[in-house]
């Protein structure tokens, strides 16, 4: 078996009930599994929350991780979204201050190449959101950090559903 | 359409799910309820003595019986007291469900007297758990919790009540079917893999069966049998897997793991075909994991899939009731060729047979021996410690004789109220309990329940004056500093520097006297089967029996925490 340690993603289907994100986060920290990021809301059925898991494991971890969910009475179903086509998203937003002119057009710059928004200025800063993959937001919000001093970030977590064609991530 | 309270629903519910006997403490937010119960005579109120007792009397009533435990319990200190049971029970599958008071739902969230979140707090420890909010989803979530602990692997569910959610009025209807969409256990076994997996038994050189305690569990210990003398394929056992096949059985071995016999885990650690059974491949079965059955291909039944390949790798993973796959397998397989094999365990068993040095008094073999003798059908609690592992090794278990223990969490303070629990489910088999002195003093109030519910237990109390298992590894690993082991020890010891010591406390036969039941001590191996003929006299009162023990016993042989099968300690 493949047994390197990767990043994996899991889609859940669960009860929309009081104590099931409880349930699930503390089944990650009861049983010292990782949980890189966790994003639950609920679905076109109210009774039903889905919610969307990251982990960084290796195999032997993660098919644990899928059968202790599948155990829990409240989850049902449990879906790998590790090597599926799924469309997969995450809102960043990212807030700078004490910004000159010139740091300015150079946040403009940063965010006409990752395609984000200024959704909002004051007369020395800026908010942009960004709409990417977890993964370009890390390196946004990496390139940010070198260049400015004085940012706030928030991020949401993935979301993701399966492609209705195939298509990358 | 008539409205009824939520008590009377509770009520009226547990009788339609055959509940004949209820474990109940009393408490504010509970006490609607318990007038509810007041008012019938279906269901027997069992009131042991502290709630953790409770919950274990209704564990080993529910290992004993096949039935749910059912247990009910006020909020706040009511509830945490079942922490420890829902644990032992949740890691031994067993089937309870454990009604828990909760203050107003106004109040929840307030800490309010007597408040805890009950169902925070055993989250991780039970099946499933689970607040009442609404009167209207009290009935299906009562029918669910039955449905959940006894399905599947069996487990504890705890439902919270909230005492104005019970006051209120609502539908008297008591749903009959179930359907959580979240819930369907799986019980169909896969043919094609369990095919394959008997071919690879029939291929195999030197096949070994493990029973664990699902085998048990679910009463597949006949067509175990049937299969076993089909096959001729020798058994192993683990300690809640001991029974599976009688342990007379010539095909039986003895039991793996840290207390295990030496041919037990010689045959694993040399068998080139390990068939698993309801078993988890706990770390005190498997020792060192990377050198546990090397040279085995491994095939494992399990009813839970996260236990299978989880602590090993597995080759072929069946998943499914230990009676159904056992049942298919009874249809396809035939002898295999095993007579070589055999022949080699036999000499690991004669090279070092399970045995104990032979005291010129009395050692915990005698007394085994003497229970092993005297009783033709019986049901043996035991506690946690040396004289449970003494029992698992010593102990003989068959369709008659049955062995109950908290074998997954360790619990001291299981045996006695187990033993409770034990027999008021089984009033006409002969119940025996035994501890260490440590164990003993856990949960020794529940001689008031035993006392008036006149149940005719047979209490044995190995005392060796020390909580002897750790005393053991102090002994072995720790250069022997007795560290909060001797339970002589106390201000005299410390001020004369362990020179002096006091005189033992308490003295267990005026302790069990002064509860109104009987106590024998004994010293000598010559008035072991008098005490034992005198206590099955006792048939209404409970009789406790003290045997004075070496406090140098061990338990042998012994694998080293963390080392291998095949680097037992014989003895020392």
């Amino acid at each position: 078996m493949d047994n390197t340690i990767k990043k994996r993603w899991i889609s859940l289907y669960v009860e929309n009930q009081v104590g099931v994100l409880s349930k699930i986060s503390g089944l990650f920290s009861g049983k010292s599994y990782n949980l890189d990021s966790l994003t639950v809301g609920t679905t076109e059925d109210p009774t039903v929350s889905r919610m969307t898991i990251a982990t960084v494991s290796d195999d032997e971890t993660f098919e644990q991780i899928k059968k202790q969910l599948n155990r829990l009475v409240e989850v049902i179903k449990v879906i790998d979204f590790t090597d599926i086509f799924v469309r997969m998203k995450e809102i960043l937003y990212v807030k700078v201050r004490k910004l000159s002119r010139e740091d300015k057009v150079e946040l403009h710059q940063i965010a006409e190449t990752y395609k984000a928004r200024v959704i909002d200025r004051g007369p020395d800063s800026l908010l942009l959101e960004f709409v990417q993959t977890a993964t370009k937001n890390d390196a946004v919000i990496k390139l940010i950090k070198e260049e400015f001093t004085d940012i706030e970030v928030v991020r949401g977590g993935s979301v993701g559903i399966e492609s209705i064609s195939m298509m990358e991530r | 359409m008539k409205q009824i309270s939520g008590n009377k629903l509770l009520v009226k519910a547990l009788k339609e799910e055959h509940v004949d006997t209820l474990f109940g403490y009393p408490g504010a937010c509970t006490i609607d309820i318990s007038d509810e119960l007041y008012k019938q005579s279906d269901i027997r109120v069992i009131l042991p003595r502290h709630e953790q007792a409770l919950v274990h009397a209704a564990d080993a009533y529910a290992r004993t019986t096949g039935k749910v435990g059912v247990c009910l319990v006020t909020s706040g200190p009511g509830a945490t007291n079942l922490v420890t049971g829902l644990a032992t029970a949740n890691i031994d599958s067993v089937p309870l469900v454990c009604f828990t008071g909760q203050v107003a739902r106004n109040l929840i969230g307030n800490d309010a007297f007597q408040e805890v979140d009950i169902v925070g707090i055993t989250r991780s420890i039970t099946k499933y758990g689970v607040t009442v909010r609404r009167r209207e989803d009290l009935g299906r979530i009562i029918k669910e919790a039955f449905y959940i602990a006894k399905t599947g692997r069996p487990g504890p569910v705890l439902i919270d009540l909230p005492k104005d959610v019970m006051a209120e009025l609502g539908s008297a209807e008591y749903p009959r079917t179930v359907n959580i969409r979240g819930y369907k256990p799986n019980t169909n076994v896969h043919i094609g893999q369990l095919k394959r997996a008997i071919k690879m038994l029939g291929e195999a050189e030197r096949p070994l069966f493990l029973a664990g305690g699902g085998v048990n569990i679910a009463g597949a210990n006949e067509v175990f049998r049937e299969v076993v003398e089909k096959t001729k394929v020798p058994v192993v056992t683990t300690v809640m897997g001991r029974g599976a096949i009688p342990t007379d059985h010539p095909l039986f071995i003895g039991n793996l793991g840290m207390h295990g016999a030496y041919a037990a885990n010689m045959a694993v650690s040399e068998c080139d075909l390990l068939f698993s059974i309801g078993t988890r491949f706990n770390d005190r079965i498997t020792g060192k994991l990377h050198a546990f059955a090397p040279y085995a291909q491994i095939v494992h039944i399990d009813i839970d899939p996260a236990s299978i390949s989880r602590n090993i790798h597995v080759d072929v993973p069946i998943v499914g009731d230990a009676w159904a796959a056992v049942s298919k397998m009874n249809e396809y397989v035939h002898e295999c060729d095993t007579k070589k094999w055999l022949d080699e365990i036999s000499v690991w068993e004669h090279e070092h047979p399970l045995t104990m040095r032979q005291h010129r008094t009395m050692g915990p073999k005698d007394i085994i021996d003497e229970i092993n003798r005297q009783f033709d059908k019986a049901i043996v609690v035991t506690d946690v410690g040396q004289h449970q592992m003494f029992v698992a090794q010593y102990l003989e278990v068959n369709e008659n004789k049955k062995l109950v223990m908290s074998g997954g969490l360790g619990t001291m303070g299981y045996g006695f109220p187990g033993a409770v629990g034990a027999q008021l489910g089984n009033p006409d088999t002969p119940v025996i309990a035994i501890s260490g002195d440590g164990g003993m003093q856990m949960n020794i109030q529940e001689f008031a329940t035993a006392v008036l519910e006149e149940l005719p237990l047979i209490l044995c109390v190995f005392n060796n004056t020390y909580l002897g298992m750790v005393r053991q590894w102090q002994k072995l690993f720790y250069g022997k500093r007795y560290s909060m082991t001797d339970l002589r020890a106390g201000a005299l010891t410390r001020r004369t520097n362990g020179e002096e010591k006091p005189a033992y406390t308490p003295d267990f036969i005026k302790l069990a006297e002064s509860y109104g039941a009987k106590g024998i001590r004994v010293e000598k191996r010559e008035d072991i089967a008098a005490a034992f003929e005198e206590a099955k006299k006792n048939t209404k009162v409970p009789t406790l029996i003290e045997f004075i023990i070496d406090p140098e016993e061990m338990v042998f042989p012994m694998i080293q925490p963390g080392g291998t099968l095949e680097e037992m300690i014989i003895e020392c």
